[in-house]
C-alpha cells in the first residue's frame, strides 16, 4: 500500500473501538465491561421510546397502545413471533456483509448488490442442474449464491486494498450496477417467457424449494443466519485471523509494523460478508420466491447495514438487533390497522433507536463504574 | 361432621331464573329484529404509499369508499412488500383482524405469495389485481380482476393529439411489460386518429417507483419539444408536477392528478375499482360465491376518465366523447391491421382487428410504427 491510502485508512475512526486494557487486579472487570454493553444501548432504546412516545402524543396517539400492539404485533404469540423471526432471517446474513469489513474499519453498504447476484446464481444454478437430487441442486445453489456474492464483494475490497479507492462509495457503486445486471439478466436473456408482467427467470422446481423448520412455518434462514453469526464471532474473536482484523481495524501503522497482511484481510473480510449477503438471496430463492425476480430487491441489503451499526458489529448482537427490527416490522402491519398510523411511522421509530444508538456509543468508556479498578490498594 | 348446605342456595336459584329469563327476553327480541347483512372484515394490501396519487391511491379512494357500507370494516395496509413479507400480511389480517375476504392489490402478490395464503386458509376468498388466475392452475378461493384501461389511454392519445402544437408527445414507463405497452401503443393510435403525423417517445424508467428518473424523463421529454406527456409508473405525480413546472400539458395514470397540474391536466385514465369491490363485498355480505374471474373497461365502469382540463379544446372534448360513446357500445378495437411495429414487421394483418378482451394484445410486445424508444 501507498502512504496516501494508509493515511486514508489511519485517520478514519475505528468502528471497533479498542477496549481500554484491564488491569488484571479487577476480576470483576469482564462482567463490568459485559454489563456496559447492555446498558448503553438499553438505556438508548428507552430514551427513543421516549422520544417517540412525545412524537405520538403530537400526533393525538396514545403511547401505552402503541407500545401494546407493538408487543402484541411482534412478540406476544406464536404467530406474532414467527411473523417477527421470519423478517428476521434474512437480516442476520445482510448485517454480517456489513459486520465483517466493519472490524478493519471499513464501511461497506453495498450488500444489496450481493444479495440480488446471490440470488440470481443460485437460480442459474439450480436451472444447469435440473433433475439433481433436491439436496445436492441445493448445495449447487448456495455455492453459487454464495460464490457470486464474495467474487461481487470481493471487488470492493480489491479496490480498496490493491488501489485505496473508498469502500463505502465503490460498494454503493457496485450494489447499483449489481441490480442494474440483475434486471436486465432476469427482463432479458434468463427471463421466462411466460412471466409476462412480472418478469422473472424460470422456476426451480417445488422439490427443490427449502422446507420450512419443522414445527414453524420459518424456513431455514433462520438457522442459518444464526449458525453464521455465532461462527462470525468465534473467527472474530477467537482466531488469529480475527485477531489481526480487529488490530487493523484499530490501528493500522500498528498492524502494518506488525507485518499482517492487511490487503489480504480486507479482502478477505469483504469477500466472506458478500458470500453470506450472497446466501441470503440464495434463501430467499430456495425458501421464499422459488425464481429470480424483483421482488429479490426488497432492501434486505440495506436493513442490514442498520442493524450491524446497531450491534455495533458484534456478530452475536447482530441476532437480538435483526428481531428488533423484524419485531417492528412485523408490527408495523397492526399499527396501520388498528391505530390507522401510515407505514412512515414505522420508519420514524426506528430512526430514533438507531440515532440513539449511536449516539450511546459516545457514552463507552466515560461511566465510571463500568471501568475497571485499580484494586490494589 | 357438621353438616353442610351443598346444593344451591334459594337466593342463587332465583337469580339464576332472573338472569336467564332475562337473557332469553333479549335473545328472542334480537332474533325478531331482521337479519343484519352480514359482517364482514375485508383487508386490502397496497405494495406503496395510500396517498401516492397514483396505482396504490386508486384502490385506496375505493377502500375508503367501502367503508360506509353497513356490516362491513375495512383492514388496510400500505407499502407491503412483494417477499414473504405480504404472506405475513394476509396471515395477520386473517388471525388477528378475522378477515374472509382479502384483495393483495399489487399484480407480484399473486404467485406465489398469495397462492400459498389461498391453500392454507380455504375459507377465506383472495381477490387479486391483474387477472392472473386460472380455473385450471389455481384454487376455487382465489380469484381474479382487472380492467381494460389501454381504452382509457386510447382516449388520452385522442386530447393529447388535438392538444398537441409539435405533433410530438411523449410517455414515461416503468418496464417494457405487455400491460404496459398495450397503455403506450393506445395512446400513440389514439393521437393519431387526429393527426397520422404526431409521433410518441417512450422512456422506460426500469421501476415501479423510481422518482429522479421519472422527473429526469419528463424534462428529457420537454427538452425536446415534446408537449404531452403521460406514464406508466406506480405514482404519477412526479411527472405530473414536473411537466406543468415546465409548462407542458399532461394526461393522468391510475388516478385524478388535476390537482397537481391545474393548469396543464388535461384529462386522465382512471381506475374505478369501488365498483368492483362493491360487487364482490355484495356478494360476499349475501353469501354467494364468489366470481373467480372478473374483468371490465368502460363500459362495465371499471375505469374511467377524469373531468377536462381547463386547456382542452371543444374539438378534443367533442372528438373523445364521441370516440368514448362508440367504446361503450362494446367491441371497439384500437388494435386493428394493417398495423407495423416501429421496426417495420407488421404485427397485425389486414382485416384483423382486436378489440380490448382479445387474448392476443395481452402478450403485447412491440411498439407500433410512430414510437421512438425500444424495449430491447
Amino acid at each position: 500500500m501507498t502512504a496516501p491510502q494508509d493515511a486514508a485508512l489511519a485517520s478514519r475512526p475505528a468502528a471497533l473501538r479498542a477496549a481500554p486494557v484491564p488491569t488484571n487486579t479487577d476480576r470483576f472487570y469482564p462482567l463490568r465491561r459485559t454489563m456496559e454493553a447492555l446498558c448503553a444501548p438499553v438505556a438508548a432504546m428507552l430514551l427513543a421510546a421516549a422520544a417517540f412516545s412525545l412524537f405520538l402524543l403530537v400526533l393525538g396517539k396514545a403511547p401505552a397502545d402503541f407500545f401494546d400492539l407493538v408487543w402484541r404485533g411482534a412478540f406476544g404469540s406464536w404467530f406474532s413471533l414467527q411473523n417477527t423471526l421470519q423478517r428476521a432471517s434474512p437480516l442476520l446474513l445482510t448485517a454480517l456483509c456489513a459486520a465483517l469489513p466493519a472490524q478493519l474499519g471499513l464501511v461497506v453498504i453495498g450488500g444489496e448488490g450481493a444479495v440480488v447476484l446471490g440470488g440470481l446464481a443460485a437460480t442459474v444454478a439450480a436451472l444447469l442442474s435440473a433433475g439433481a437430487p433436491p439436496l445436492v441442486v441445493q448445495v449447487a445453489m448456495a455455492l453459487a449464491g454464495a460464490g457470486v456474492g464474495a467474487v461481487w464483494m470481493g471487488l470492493t475490497g480489491l479496490l480498496r486494498a490493491k488501489r485505496g479507492i473508498n469502500e463505502t462509495i465503490v460498494s454503493l457503486l457496485l450494489a447499483y450496477i449489481g441490480l442494474a445486471l440483475f434486471n436486465h439478466l432476469v427482463e432479458g436473456p434468463l427471463r421466462d417467457p411466460a412471466s409476462l408482467n412480472k418478469p422473472s427467470t424460470y422456476g426451480i422446481g417445488e422439490a427443490n424449494m427449502l422446507g420450512p423448520l419443522p414445527g414453524t412455518d420459518l424456513h431455514p434462514g433462520l438457522a442459518i443466519g444464526a449458525v453464521a453469526c455465532v461462527l462470525c464471532w468465534v473467527l472474530i474473536s477467537k482466531t488469529s485471523i480475527g485477531f489481526a482484523a480487529r488490530i487493523t481495524g484499530g490501528n493500522l501503522r500498528a498492524a502494518q509494523l506488525q507485518g499482517l497482511p492487511v490487503a489480504r484481510l480486507i479482502v478477505l473480510a469483504c469477500a466472506l460478508g458478500g458470500a453470506f449477503a450472497g446466501l441470503a438471496g440464495m434463501i430467499e430463492v430456495a425458501a421464499v420466491h422459488g425464481r429470480a425476480n424483483a421482488s429479490l430487491a426488497a432492501g434486505y441489503g440495506y436493513t442490514g447495514i442498520l442493524i450491524a451499526f446497531l450491534a455495533r458489529h458484534n456478530p452475536l448482537a447482530i441476532m437480538p438487533m435483526a428481531v428488533l427490527l423484524g419485531g417492528i416490522g412485523a408490527a408495523g402491519g397492526l399499527l396501520q390497522r388498528r391505530m390507522g398510523l401510515p407505514d412512515a411511522t414505522v420508519m420514524v421509530l426506528q430512526g430514533m433507536i438507531f440515532v440513539s444508538i449511536l449516539t450511546s456509543e459516545t457514552l463507552y468508556g466515560r461511566i465510571k463504574w463500568f471501568q475497571p479498578r485499580d484494586t490494589r490498594r | 361432621m357438621p353438616q353442610r348446605h351443598t346444593g344451591p342456595s334459594r337466593r342463587r336459584v332465583l337469580q339464576g331464573l332472573g338472569v336467564g329469563a332475562t337473557g332469553l327476553i333479549l335473545g328472542s327480541g334480537l332474533g325478531a329484529q331482521p337479519a343484519l347483512a352480514k359482517d364482514l372484515t375485508v383487508g386490502f394490501i397496497y405494495v406503496g404509499p395510500k396517498d401516492d396519487y397514483g396505482y396504490n391511491q386508486a384502490h385506496a379512494e375505493a377502500a375508503a369508499a367501502l367503508k360506509k357500507l353497513p356490516g362491513v370494516k375495512i383492514v388496510e395496509e400500505e407499502k407491503v412488500p412483494e417477499t414473504d413479507d405480504v404472506q405475513k400480511t394476509m396471515e395477520s389480517m386473517i388471525e388477528l383482524d378475522g378477515a374472509s375476504l382479502l384483495f393483495p392489490t399489487s399484480f407480484g402478490y399473486f404467485d406465489p405469495y398469495m397462492l400459498r395464503e389461498a391453500a392454507k386458509y380455504k375459507n377465506v376468498q383472495f381477490r387479486h389485481c391483474g387477472g392472473l388466475w386460472s380455473k385450471d392452475k389455481n384454487p376455487m378461493n382465489a380469484g381474479s380482476y382487472f380492467g381494460y384501461i389501454g381504452m382509457a389511454q386510447y382516449l388520452n392519445g385522442i386530447v393529447a393529439g388535438h392538444t398537441s402544437k409539435t405533433k410530438k408527445i411523449g410517455f414515461i414507463a416503468a418496464k417494457p411489460i405487455p400491460q404496459v405497452l398495450i397503455n403506450v401503443n393506445s395512446f400513440l393510435l389514439g393521437a393519431r386518429s387526429v393527426d397520422p403525423t404526431i409521433t410518441a417517445t417512450v422512456i422506460f424508467t426500469g421501476d415501479w417507483s423510481m422518482p429522479v428518473k421519472e422527473a429526469e424523463a419528463t424534462n428529457g421529454l420537454a427538452d425536446q419539444g415534446i408537449d404531452v406527456v403521460t406514464c406508466h409508473v406506480d405514482g404519477p405525480k412526479v411527472v405530473v408536477e414536473t411537466a406543468e413546472r415546465r409548462g407542458i400539458y399532461t394526461c393522468g395514470y391510475h388516478a385524478n392528478q388535476a390537482p397537481l397540474a391545474p393548469k396543464g391536466y388535461l384529462t386522465g385514465a382512471e381506475w374505478n375499482w369501488a365498483t368492483v369491490y362493491r360487487k364482490f363485498i355484495d356478494e360476499a355480505q349475501k353469501g354467494e360465491p364468489l366470481p373467480n374471474f372478473v374483468r371490465g373497461g368502460l363500459a362495465e365502469g371499471f375505469v374511467k376518465m377524469s373531468a377536462y382540463g381547463p386547456a382542452v379544446s371543444d374539438a378534443a372534448r367533442g372528438h373523445a366523447d364521441a370516440v368514448k360513446a362508440e367504446i361503450m357500445k362494446g367491441g371497439f378495437a384500437v388494435f386493428k391491421g394493417p398495423l407495423k411495429d416501429n421496426k417495420g414487421n407488421q404485427v397485425i394483418a389486414v382485416g384483423q382487428a382486436y378489440p380490448e378482451t382479445a387474448i392476443e394484445i395481452e402478450s403485447m410486445n412491440y411498439l407500433v410504427e410512430g414510437v421512438n424508444g425500444s424495449i430491447g
